[in-house]
């Protein structure tokens, strides 16, 4: 199998290769139209800000190498809110494969640290991605902005609100935690992926 | 619901765990990397390495330490111990840490933070304090690992840091580390009401009610330990399972 990681202006490649590398799996880090086009699976991490993420890819047609993939791929955090209509961090434009909306978390009006900062649970898990996951698993989150819940939410968190923690459309997923630093229950999710 | 991290702490000295343990069963007690898998098998959150080593080698091992524990651990980890430069983090981040702290050296150029948060986020960039309360009642920064005394107030220097971008704030009491008699609730307490980033405590945690006392009576976020743990004196499993049965949430 071939897995390509997409290769951005994005932080924390270097720990999903080493995740990857822990269940057995090679990866090749990529910003090749081609070999991004012909891999099996594709891996959309990222850690970072939404708006230069975004101006990174479209200058490099990503955006819409992105969005015509056809195999299984994995948006990771901020890989995930890209992959969504509109994020509210910098006013961007996103990919606008799943529809929802990608907004901050509003520290003032409730007293929550922004960003969320450690282990929370998912639940309502309806994918492949977390066959063998328990219900209420905890998974590691770091992120100051949130996609509500809408129609492609696999799975849900609560913070101060309930928010989609993993979205799917057809061939795309997005999980808002890190799988790459979730101790087991991340490595099972990884395993799940690559056997989609 | 988001839960309390419990944190253990790493001295690294030269690429070894330093102030020793009693860990039966590993290969090598002195090394970071056994010791930190095995905490993150039992539970632990998070790991913190603090490298304490002086010499000009610095950098190189502690790059080669950070590349080795981010290939063998599944859990988040913070390296701290004289980072002061955008250099000195982007080496580390690329080796594969998730967050840097920053201590004495942020405190002399407080834009260190803003540049450190502007070039990689501030989710990454901890600010670590080691404080002490002084006779009139205040808390002070420390610098320079406890030995220099600053004129700056604890609650002051970690609200303009959060303002500059630092994404956590580890606060260490003076007073209390090594003591085992109970973290800092007063100073932890006002500042996880007063600013918007999570608190980690540090120092004085030597029984499983201190870590009840420091999440429930203080908020703290997090709270880190290192002796206590390394000597068995308490386990991560059995202080989770007593954080849970007092209503502390905690990930089991």
């Amino acid at each position: 199998m071939v897995l390509a990681i997409i290769k951005y202006n994005a932080g924390n490649i270097q720990s999903v290769l080493y995740a990857l590398e822990r269940i057995g799996v090679a990866a090749t880090v990529t910003d090749n139209q081609e070999q991004l086009k012909s891999a099996d699976k594709v891996i959309f991490p990222g850690v970072g800000e939404a708006g230069s993420a975004m101006r990174y890819l479209k200058e490099r047609n990503l955006d819409l190498v992105i969005k015509q993939l056809q195999q299984p791929v994995l948006g990771i955090c901020l890989g995930m809110q890209l992959m969504c209509r509109y994020s509210e961090e910098n006013n961007t434009d996103c990919l606008g494969i799943f529809n929802e909306k990608v907004q901050k978390f509003n520290s003032e009006e409730l007293g929550l640290k922004i960003p969320q900062i450690g282990w929370n649970s998912i639940y309502g898990l309806k994918s492949k991605l977390f066959e063998g996951i328990e219900e209420n698993s905890y998974c590691y989150f770091v992120h100051g902005y949130y996609a509500a819940p809408g129609e492609h939410t696999i799975a849900t968190t609560n913070y101060d609100r309930p928010y989609s923690s993993a979205l799917k459309k057809n061939n795309f997923y997005g999980v808002q935690f890190h799988p790459e630093k979730s101790a087991v229950v991340g490595e099972k999710i990884l395993k799940n992926f690559l056997e989609l | 619901m988001l839960t309390k991290r419990i944190i253990p702490c790493l001295d690294v000295k030269n690429g070894r765990t330093v102030k020793g343990t009693n860990f039966v069963g590993l290969r090598d007690a002195g090394d970071p990397v056994e010791l930190g898998a095995l905490y993150a098998q039992q539970g632990a959150d998070e790991l913190v390495f603090l490298d304490i080593t002086a010499t000009v080698e610095k950098r190189k091992t502690l790059s080669e330490l950070v590349s080795r524990v981010a290939h063998h651990i599944n859990i988040p980890f913070t390296v701290g111990g004289g980072i002061s430069s955008v250099q000195d983090v982007s080496a580390l981040l690329e080796s594969g840490a998730d967050k840097i702290s920053v201590n004495t050296s942020a405190f002399k150029r407080p834009q260190l933070i803003d540049e450190l948060a502007k070039e990689f986020g501030s989710q990454c960039v901890v600010l670590a304090i080691d404080a002490k309360k002084e006779d009139d009642g205040e808390w002070y920064v420390y610098l320079n690992g406890g030995r220099t005394k600053t004129d700056s107030k604890c609650v002051d220097w970690a609200k303009k840091a959060v303002e500059l971008g630092a994404g956590e704030i580890l606060l260490t009491s003076m007073d209390h580390d090594g003591t085992k008699q109970g973290f800092a609730l007063d100073i932890t307490r006002t500042l996880s009401a007063q600013l918007p980033v999570p608190v980690i405590a540090s120092g004085g945690g030597g029984s499983l009610q201190h870590f009840v006392d420091v999440f429930g009576l203080a908020h703290a976020d997090a709270a880190l330990a290192a002796s206590i743990f390394h000597f068995k004196e308490i386990g991560i499993e059995e202080l989770k399972r007593y954080l849970l049965v007092h209503q502390i949430h905690v990930r089991i």
